[in-house]
């Protein structure tokens, strides 16, 4: 238990997506302009991040791993199919999205409208393919501590877009010099909001 | 001073006006200027604007004033400290004359290289002189550790005045807190510098003098964190004669500077106290955990009582002068308080948790500088929603 907290709040503070690894900037610099769409991002990408981990990791655990394809027979026992994980994660990860959309389009066209071609951009955002990647080189232990990282990445990601749309609403109204207008702060934004998380690294639980 | 008004006026102000030779740094006359003298202009036309003496001028300087005890002592603290370490029996006098000459030219420093830089800006920007700086100005020294070189303060000065202020459109508009941005960029820029047990107490030696036998220039926080005991008493802490950054140590005179910020209405004080009361629970909750510590040295640390938490390093005085700042905190009244609250339960939380950072209260408001505009987002929400409401059952009752 004591583990998975700890895996639950360093993915979320210490390691987090967007401060620590800056992955899936382009959405986050793209949908941050607005509190309320930011909201829906973000929760989309909880949603994918903690359902493609999982996912992935049974991938890795049962098929692509070395020896991992021991169970459907004792002659596969020496096969490492770990070259194909790059290509399988983002299959899966694309499939699930595309899942996603199906869904989200029939129960709720509303955000379906709302985020537009973010939802299916979801998929070649490298947050989520980097969740997968983080999660076969940290090696957990089981499906629930990858389950864990998957979720709490994903309301790492989320407190970071929902923080930086407030910040830019904010800034909407400030003097900002004209040659920085726009993305330039933001990324100057970004780069403090990281001094601001940056409390949480080392943290021991 | 109406003298000097008179003379302003005639001989010095046509030099600075339109058309006349030194046109360009009119943002500079007039900031040195309207130091002296109210503005005299009206608003022109009509309008429904209020005019009240008290600007930002005039606010900025109750700060400052609110700050001045905090200064004499942490001047004075330098140097008992460093004639304590030398092991020398010095007089009340020599100890503080030793910190004043220690702790001024820091604070020169700080106010030459921020204000010139605010100048030059305003300068270019063709825009009134922004007296935001003043505060942060005394502020940055303030929390700088005595032994700091003084190129290292005028960097950290410059980063916190472009990056943290002038790029988001100066005074008043920035999201974080710029003077711990100063603080924090020297934190995490020159860490030997900012941190461990040899930078808070001066120990030069003159000749044939030397630092006594089993001296420790640690801070009581680095102390419990490495090794769970502290020898310094609650009271030493809780008037300041403690090691620390120059003017933080002591919660005495803090206190009174808060006192002065309430009284006059210039700082929050629903932030100070749910802060307090955050650091409090954070504080409770850690001494009832205390058995579940990984470490015997945390166990101790955990055990530590909440409110001694509280008198400890700059906790109160972060949470009075840096959390309270009224343009990177939380401007609604009711987010004031969440606001307050995770900065006091943060700042001990890192104390107490990390293991990088002794002290947590720079780290927790810059933290939660980058979440009070959604605090504040989700307040206003929550308030057009309920108003949305009442509208919705007065007109359909109507």
């Amino acid at each position: 238990m004591q583990e998975l907290v700890n895996i639950f709040v360093k993915s979320i503070f210490v390691d987090n997506m967007v401060f620590a690894y800056f992955l899936g900037m382009c959405s986050y610099l793209a949908v941050s302009k607005k509190v309320s769409t930011a909201v829906g991002l973000g929760i989309a990408v909880i949603f994918v991040l903690s359902v493609t981990v999982p996912a992935n990791y049974l991938l890795q655990n049962y098929v692509l791993a070395e020896g991992a394809l021991a169970w459907v027979s004792e002659d596969f026992a020496t096969i490492d199919l770990s070259f194909l994980s790059f290509i399988l994660f983002i299959a899966i990860i694309a499939s699930m999205v595309q899942l996603v959309e199906m869904l989200v389009e029939k129960f709720s066209p509303a955000l379906y409208g709302a985020l537009g071609i973010f939802l299916p951009l979801i998929a070649v955002n490298c947050a989520i393919l980097g969740g997968s990647l983080f999660m076969q080189e940290r090696n957990y232990a089981n499906i629930t501590e990858a389950t864990v990282f998957g979720f709490g990445s994903g309301i790492g990601w989320f407190l970071a877009i929902v923080a930086i749309a407030a910040i830019r609403e904010k800034i909407q109204y400030s003097n900002v010099p004209a040659p920085l207008k726009g993305l330039g702060i933001t990324f100057i934004v970004t780069g403090l909001m990281g001094i601001g998380f940056m409390s949480f690294m080392g943290i021991k639980l | 001073m109406k003298a000097i008004h008179d003379f302003l006026e005639d001989n010095i102000k046509p030099h600075f006006e339109k058309g006349a030779k030194y046109e360009k740094l009119w943002p500079v006359f007039d900031g040195f200027y309207t130091f002296l003298f109210v503005p005299g202009h009206t608003t022109p036309g009509k309008g429904a604007h209020i005019r009240d003496g008290i600007d930002l001028k005039r606010t900025m300087n109750t700060v400052i004033m609110a700050l001045v005890p905090c200064l004499l002592f942490g001047m004075w603290n330098v140097g008992y400290h460093h004639y304590n370490a030398l092991g020398i029996d010095a007089a009340f006098i020599d100890q503080f004359i030793f910190g004043a000459i220690k702790v001024i030219p820091i604070v020169i420093v700080s106010y030459g290289v921020g204000l010139g830089l605010e100048f030059l800006f305003c300068v270019i920007k063709g825009h009134q002189i922004e007296e935001g700086y003043l505060v942060s100005g005394m502020l940055i020294p303030l929390i700088m550790p005595v032994d700091i070189p003084l190129w290292m303060v005028a960097i950290s000065v410059a980063f916190a005045v472009v990056i943290g202020k002038e790029v988001f459109g100066g005074t008043g508009m920035n999201i974080f807190n710029p003077a711990l941005l100063a603080r924090a960029f020297a934190f995490f820029a020159y860490p030997t510098y900012m941190s461990g047990d040899k930078v808070w107490i001066n120990t030069s030696v003159q000749e044939g003098q030397a630092v006594v036998d089993g001296f420790s220039g640690a801070t009581i926080l680095g102390d419990l964190a490495t090794t769970g005991t502290t020898n310094y008493s609650p009271l030493e802490a809780f008037i300041g004669m403690i090691p620390g950054s120059i003017g933080e140590t002591s919660t005495l005179l803090v206190l009174l500077g808060a006192g002065l910020l309430i009284f006059t209405g210039i700082g929050s004080w629903r932030i100070m106290l749910s802060a307090v009361i955050g650091g409090a629970i954070m504080g409770l909750i850690f001494n009832g955990f205390a058995e579940y510590a990984i470490s015997p040295e945390q166990q101790a640390f955990m055990a530590v009582p909440f409110w001694q938490q509280l008198i400890f390093g700059g906790f109160a005085f972060g949470v009075v002068f840096m959390a309270t700042d009224p343009v990177s905190g939380s401007q609604t009244e009711l987010g004031k308080y969440y606001y307050g609250f995770f900065i006091g339960f943060f700042a001990i939380m890192i104390r107490v948790f990390n293991p990088a950072y002794p002290e947590g209260i720079m780290l927790a408001i810059l933290f939660m500088n980058t979440m009070a505009p959604l605090i504040d987002h989700y307040v206003i929400q929550a308030n057009i929603k309920k108003r949305q409401k009442r509208l919705a059952l007065k007109t359909a009752g109507a």
